[in-house]
C-alpha cells in the first residue's frame, strides 16, 4: 500500500554553508504556517522536504487530494518544485507498481490527443540501495512500456516519471510543479510596504516578500476625499497579499490634514512631492517600531510625475530608512502581467481613487530641487503633522481569506 | 469614520430598513409555515396559504387582481421578463425606451439591440420629463414593447405613464407598454387596472420591505416567455420554489406603504420643503437637479456647483449623514451618470441625492442640514 505525500524542492542560490541551516528552518516553518490548516504534516529530509497529505480514510476518500496542499506550497517561496508522490518501500516490486500506476494516473490526465512519450528518472540518496540508479530506471521503465505500451523517449520526453530512493522511503512522481524560487519570506529580514489601491504597489511588495522580506503594509488614507471603499479595496489586496506570508498588517493613516496642509503651503507644483515625503516620515517610524529595516514602494522611473530622478531623490531624502523600488526599471506592461500572475491586478483596477484627484496640482514640478522643497516645508509644522497621521494609525490585520 | 451617535439614513431610494412588522411576518414562514407551497401535505398547504395571502396583499396595492401578479426576485428580474419575455415572442422587432430608464432596462434593451432589434432611445426635456408627442412619434405600428419608468430613481421626476400608454396604444395597438414602478410604490397612489398599461414591475426593498423579492404585474393575456423553465410555480412566468420569505416581506411591505400613503405624501413633500428651503440658506447657488413640481416627494436630487460630490458624500457620511451622489465625482476623469447628462447637468456640479422615507423626520432634516453646512466647511 503506498501513501501520499509532496515532495518540495527548494533553491541552492541561498545555500552558503553559515546561512543554511537558519534559511532551511525558516522555510520549513513557513510550509507548515501554509499546510497546517490542511492538516497537513511537514517533515525535513536529506535536500528535500516531505509534506504528507492528511489521512485520506479518515476524511472517507479513496485517497488524498494533493490539490490544496499544491496550492498552498506553491506560495511558499524558498520552494523551486513541487511533485505528489507516491511513498512506497524501499523495494523495486513496489517501486515498479507505484511507477505504473502514477503513469497510469498522468495518461488519464493528459490533455493532448496523442499519448505522451516518457522516460524514467531515477536517483539514490542512499547509495547503498541497489540496482544503481541508471539500472533501476532501465528496470522500471521497462516495466511501463511493457504495461502501457508508451513510446520511450530519453531526450525529450512529454512525461518524466520521478524515482527517489531515500533511507527510509522509496517516492514515485509523474508531475513537477513549479514553485515560486525566492528565499523563505523572513529570511532576509522585514520591510514595510506602502500600498496604495493601483496596480504597481502590491506588485513591489510581492518581490520584495520573494526575495525573503517580511512585509507589513501602510496605507494613507484621505477620507472624505477618498471613500471607504477605497481602504476596503487596499484591505483586500493586502489579503491578497498575505496569502505568501500567511497574515500581513495593515496600517491606515489618517492622511487628510497632513494632506491639506502640504496642498496650502503655497507651492501646488510640490505638492506630490511634498504628500510623498509626509509619506516617507510616516512609514519610517511606523516601519521602526517593528524593526523593519527597510521602506519598499511600487515607483517605477518616470513612470509619473512624482518617479522623475529628481523627484525620488527629493522623496527619498525623508525616509529614514533604506528603500527599496523593485519595480524601478520596470514598463508598465511588465508590471500589469505580473500583477496578473500573482492575482492583484483584478482588485487593483477595480473603480475606486486611491487619492482624489482635487488635490493633485494642473501642472506639477517634475525636477524638484530639496531646498525648495525643505524651504516649503518650513511653513508647516512637518513634525506635529507626521505625529498626528502616526497616533492615528488604524491597525488591521489582513488573511488570506479572500 | 462617523465619530458620533448620529445616524440619519437620507438613501432611501437606494434602499430602505426593513419594517419591524415585516421581519415578524417572514419570521412566520421560517420558523412555523416553512413548508414548500407545491407539497401535498398540510406544511405546503399552510404555506400555499400564505403565499396567496401575499399575492393578495401585493395585488390589493396595486389595484389589481391577485392571479395577474408573479414574484421575482427583484425590480431586474421583473424588467427583464417583462422587456425580454415580451419582444421575444412579438412579431414586431422594434423597441422604444426612455433614455432615463434604470439600466436594468435600459442595459437590457441595448442588449437586445445587438440581438438584432431596433432600438428608439427617447431623451427627456431639461427637467427629467418624457415627452408624451416625443414618445409617440417614436412609436411605429410594428414596436413591441414600450418601456417608461413611472418615478425615475436618480432624479424622482414622475412620468406621465398613463397618459403615454393611452397614446402609445392609437399608434400602435399591439405594442406592448411596461412601467418600471420600483421608485412609486407606496409614495404615488398607483392603480394599475386604471389605466392602458400591459405590465408593471415593483420592489419589496424600497418600500421596508427585504432585498431579494419583487413582483410582475401583467395583463391578463399578455403573453411573455420565462427566462427559465422549471416546476412551473408562478405560472410558468417565473418557475422555481417562491422566496417565501421575501414574498411576505413584499405583501407586508405593500399593505403597509399603501395605507400609509395619503399622510406620508404629505410629510413627504414637507421634508423636501425643508430641505429645500435650508440648504438655500447653507449653500445659495446650489440648485435642484431638475423642477421639484415635477418630482415624487420623496427623492430630491442637488446640484453643487463647484463641489465634487463624492467627497462631499463621505465628509456628510462622517458626520452620520447617509445620502448618494447623482454623479461619481466633479474631477476630471468621471462623467456624470446617463441620467444627469440627459437632463444638461454640467460636469463641473456636484450632484447628490437626498431621498427619504415615510419614517424620515423633520428633526433629521434639520440636522442633515446642520451637517451639510459642517461638511461643506470640511472640504
Amino acid at each position: 500500500m503506498s501513501r501520499h505525500a509532496i515532495l518540495c524542492r527548494f533553491g541552492e542560490i541561498f545555500l552558503k554553508k553559515g546561512n543554511r541551516p537558519a534559511f532551511v528552518k525558516r522555510l520549513v516553518d513557513n510550509m507548515r504556517d501554509a499546510v497546517a490548516p490542511l492538516g497537513a504534516r511537514v517533515e525535513r529530509g536529506h535536500g528535500r522536504i516531505l509534506v504528507w497529505l492528511p489521512d485520506a480514510a479518515a476524511s472517507g476518500l479513496e485517497s488524498s487530494d494533493p490539490e490544496p496542499a499544491l496550492a498552498a506550497l506553491s506560495r511558499v517561496f524558498g520552494l523551486t518544485s513541487l511533485s505528489p508522490v507516491r511513498v512506497v518501500e524501499r523495494d523495486l516490486g513496489a517501486i515498479t507498481q507505484a511507477a505504473l500506476a502514477e503513469t497510469r494516473a498522468a495518461i488519464a490526465a493528459w490533455p493532448g490527443k496523442n499519448p505522451p512519450s516518457f522516460k524514467v528518472e531515477a536517483r539514490r540518496a542512499d547509495k547503498r540501495f541497489l540496482p544503481a540508479s541508471p539500472e533501476l530506471a532501465r528496470q522500471v521503465g521497462g516495466a511501463v512500456f511493457q504495461a502501457t505500451g508508451l513510446r520511450v523517449d530519453v531526450h525529450e520526453p512529454d512525461l518524466v516519471v520521478g524515482i527517489e530512493v531515500g533511507y527510509e522511503h522509496a517516492f514515485v512522481y509523474a508531475r513537477v510543479i513549479a514553485a515560486p524560487g525566492g528565499l523563505p519570506v523572513g529570511a532576509t529580514g522585514k520591510a514595510d510596504l506602502l500600498l496604495s489601491g493601483g496596480i504597481d504597489s502590491p506588485v513591489a511588495g510581492w518581490m520584495a516578500m520573494k526575495r525573503g522580506c517580511h512585509l507589513a503594509a501602510t496605507y494613507f488614507h484621505s477620507f472624505p476625499y477618498t471613500g471607504d471603499r477605497t481602504k476596503e479595496k487596499v484591505r483586500g489586496l493586502a489579503s491578497l497579499l498575505s496569502r505568501w506570508q500567511g497574515g500581513i498588517e495593515l496600517r491606515v493613516v489618517p492622511f487628510t490634514a497632513a494632506q491639506k496642509a502640504l496642498r496650502d503651503a503655497g507651492e501646488p507644483r510640490l505638492a506630490v512631492v511634498l504628500y510623498r515625503r509626509m509619506m516617507m516620515r510616516v512609514a519610517t517610524r511606523l516601519a521602526k517600531e517593528r524593526g523593519a529595516l527597510a521602506l519598499v514602494t511600487g515607483e517605477a522611473l518616470a513612470q509619473v510625475a512624482s518617479q522623475t530622478l529628481e523627484n525620488l531623490t527629493a522623496i527619498e531624502a525623508a525616509a529614514g530608512l533604506l528603500v527599496l523600488r523593485p519595480l524601478i526599471a520596470h514598463d508598465k506592461v511588465e508590471t500589469v502581467a505580473l500583477a496578473r500572475r500573482i492575482g492583484t491586478y483584478d482588485r487593483s483596477i477595480e473603480p475606486y481613487e486611491d487619492a482624489c484627484s482635487m488635490f493633485v496640482p494642473e501642472h506639477p514640478e517634475i525636477r524638484a530641487r530639496l531646498a525648495d522643497v525643505e524651504a516649503v516645508e518650513q511653513r508647516v509644522d512637518i513634525a506635529a503633522l507626521a505625529e498626528e497621521c502616526v497616533r492615528g494609525t488604524e491597525r488591521i490585520l489582513c488573511k488570506p481569506t479572500e | 469614520m462617523n465619530t458620533g451617535e448620529l445616524s440619519i439614513y437620507l438613501d432611501n431610494a437606494a434602499t430602505t430598513r426593513v419594517d419591524d412588522a415585516v421581519v415578524e411576518a417572514m419570521v412566520t414562514v421560517m420558523r412555523e409555515d416553512f413548508g414548500n407551497p407545491s407539497s401535498a401535505h398540510r406544511l405546503g398547504i399552510a404555506a400555499a396559504r400564505r403565499l396567496e395571502e401575499a399575492r393578495a396583499e401585493l395585488a390589493r396595492a396595486l389595484g389589481a387582481e391577485a392571479r395577474d401578479v408573479y414574484f421575482t426576485s427583484g425590480g431586474t428580474e421583473a424588467n427583464t421578463i417583462a422587456v425580454r419575455g415580451v419582444a421575444e415572442r412579438s412579431r414586431g422587432r422594434h423597441l422604444v425606451v426612455s433614455a432615463i430608464e434604470h439600466p436594468s432596462v435600459l442595459d437590457l434593451a441595448r442588449r437586445l439591440g445587438e440581438q438584432g432589434f431596433e432600438v428608439t432611445e427617447v431623451a427627456p426635456d431639461a427637467n427629467g420629463v418624457i415627452d408624451v408627442e416625443a414618445l409617440e412619434r417614436a412609436v411605429r405600428p410594428e414596436t413591441a414593447v414600450v418601456t417608461l419608468m413611472m418615478v425615475s430613481n436618480e432624479l424622482g421626476t414622475v412620468q406621465p405613464v398613463f397618459e403615454a400608454a393611452r397614446r402609445v396604444k392609437q399608434v400602435a395597438p399591439r405594442a406592448h407598454f411596461h412601467v418600471d414602478a420600483v421608485q412609486a410604490l407606496g409614495k404615488l397612489p398607483l392603480r394599475v387596472g386604471a389605466g392602458p398599461i400591459d405590465s408593471l414591475a415593483v420592489s419589496a426593498h424600497k418600500i421596508h420591505g427585504p432585498k431579494g423579492a419583487g413582483a410582475l404585474w401583467l395583463r391578463r393575456g399578455a403573453a411573455v416567455t420565462p427566462l427559465a423553465v422549471g416546476g412551473g410555480q408562478e405560472q410558468g412566468v417565473r418557475p422555481g420554489t417562491q422566496g417565501m420569505p421575501g414574498i411576505v416581506g413584499l405583501g407586508r411591505a405593500a399593505t403597509l406603504a399603501v395605507a400609509a400613503l395619503p399622510g406620508a405624501r404629505e410629510h413627504l413633500t414637507a421634508l423636501r420643503e425643508r430641505l429645500l428651503a435650508g440648504v438655500g440658506r447653507v449653500m445659495p447657488t446650489v440648485r435642484p437637479t431638475v423642477d421639484p413640481a415635477n418630482a415624487a416627494p420623496h427623492i430630491v436630487s442637488l446640484g453643487f456647483p463647484g463641489v465634487a460630490a463624492e467627497p462631499l458624500l463621505h465628509a456628510l457620511e462622517a458626520h452620520g449623514v447617509y445620502v448618494s451622489a447623482g454623479s461619481a465625482c466633479a474631477a476630471r476623469d468621471k462623467r456624470p451618470s446617463h441620467v444627469l447628462r440627459a437632463v444638461g447637468v454640467p460636469d463641473d456640479v456636484g450632484v447628490l441625492r437626498f431621498s427619504f422615507s415615510r419614517h424620515t423626520t423633520a428633526a433629521e432634516i434639520d440636522q442633515a442640514l446642520a451637517a451639510l453646512t459642517q461638511a461643506l466647511r470640511d472640504l
